[in-house]
C-alpha cells in the first residue's frame, strides 16, 4: 500500500488567489503529516498566501499526532502572517477528539469549505483595514 | 466470555499504524459498533500503536472479538518488549511525555474505551489491553 521510505508521496496544496487549499483525502501516516506541515509553511512563504484552508472532511480519524500537526500548521502560519481554518470535521471525529483531550486550541474551524472561505476572507480583510488605518495614522502623525 | 475470532499484527513503522487503524475499523464494523464507537476504538488503537513504534521499538497487537452471554466486544492487546515504563501513573497523566508528543496517548486511549489495563516494568516491555463493548 505505502512504499516504505517513499518521498514521492505528498498531499497536494492548491493555490487559489491569496489562499492555499489543502484537502486531506488519505489516511495519513505520520511522515506524510509531517511533510504536509513542512510543505505548507514553504508554500505560504513562496506564494505570500494570506490564508490556509484545510479540508478534513474525508478524515475518519484524527488522533493526537494529526491534531498536533493541525495545531502546528496554524501556529506556523500565524507567525508567517497567514490565517488557518480547518473545515469539514466529521461529528464522530469531533466527539472522539474532545474525549481524547484534544480541543485544538488556536485552530479555527468552520463547518464546510464555503464557511471556511468566508471566515478567511473576513479576517484577512479586517487585518488589511486595520493595517491601512495604522499607516494612515502614522502618515498623519 | 469467549474469544470468537482473533488476529495478530506486527507494528514496526508509521505505515503499520495506518494498517492497524484500518484493521480495527474493519473489525469494529463487522461487530456492529456504531460510527462514534468505531471512531473511538480506531483512535485509541492509533495512539497505542504509535507508542509501540515511538517508544517500544516495535511490537504486536492482538485483535479479539469477544462474546459473552449478552454482549459483544472488541479487545485489543498491544505488546512490546521495549524499555518499559518506570512510573505508569505518571505516564497516564495528560500532558506527560518523554518524547515530542502531546502526552495524550495513554490517558486519551483510556478515556476512549470501557476497559483499560496496563502492565509494564523497566526493561520488561509494556502491555496495554483495551476493550470496548457494544
Amino acid at each position: 500500500m505505502f512504499e516504505s521510505g517513499s518521498s514521492v508521496e505528498r498531499i497536494p496544496i492548491l493555490k487559489m488567489g491569496s489562499y492555499l487549499l489543502v484537502t486531506i483525502q488519505v489516511d495519513m501516516h505520520d511522515r506524510l503529516a509531517t511533510s504536509l506541515q513542512d510543505d505548507l509553511t514553504a508554500r505560504i512563504v513562496e506564494t505570500r498566501a494570506r490564508g490556509v484552508l484545510i479540508d478534513i472532511s474525508s478524515l475518519e480519524v484524527v488522533d493526537s499526532f494529526i491534531g498536533r500537526m493541525l495545531g502546528n500548521i496554524a501556529a506556523m502560519a500565524r507567525v508567517l502572517d497567514a490565517e488557518t481554518v480547518v473545515v469539514g470535521m466529521r461529528p464522530a471525529v469531533a466527539i472522539t477528539l474532545v474525549e481524547l483531550g484534544l480541543s485544538l486550541p488556536g485552530v479555527r474551524t468552520a463547518l464546510n469549505v464555503d464557511k471556511g472561505m468566508e471566515l478567511l476572507r473576513g479576517s484577512v480583510e479586517r487585518v488589511a483595514k486595520v493595517n491601512s488605518r495604522g499607516r494612515r495614522q502614522a502618515r498623519d502623525a | 466470555m469467549a474469544v470468537v475470532k482473533h488476529e495478530t499484527r506486527e507494528i514496526r513503522s508509521a505505515e503499520d499504524i495506518v494498517l492497524v487503524r484500518q484493521a480495527v475499523r474493519a473489525w469494529a464494523i463487522e461487530l456492529g459498533f456504531r460510527l462514534v464507537d468505531q471512531t473511538k476504538l480506531v483512535t485509541a488503537a492509533s495512539e497505542l500503536a504509535r507508542n509501540i513504534v515511538d517508544y517500544g521499538g516495535g511490537g504486536t497487537v492482538v485483535i479479539e472479538a469477544l462474546n459473552d452471554a449478552e454482549r459483544r466486544g472488541l479487545r485489543l492487546r498491544f505488546e512490546d518488549h521495549g524499555p518499559g515504563i518506570e512510573d505508569v501513573d505518571t505516564a497516564l497523566r495528560d500532558g506527560y511525555t518523554t518524547g515530542g508528543g502531546l502526552g495524550l496517548g495513554l490517558g486519551g486511549a483510556r478515556r476512549l474505551v470501557n476497559e483499560f489495563e496496563i502492565v509494564s516494568a523497566p526493561g520488561r516491555g509494556t502491555r496495554v489491553t483495551i476493550t470496548r463493548w457494544r
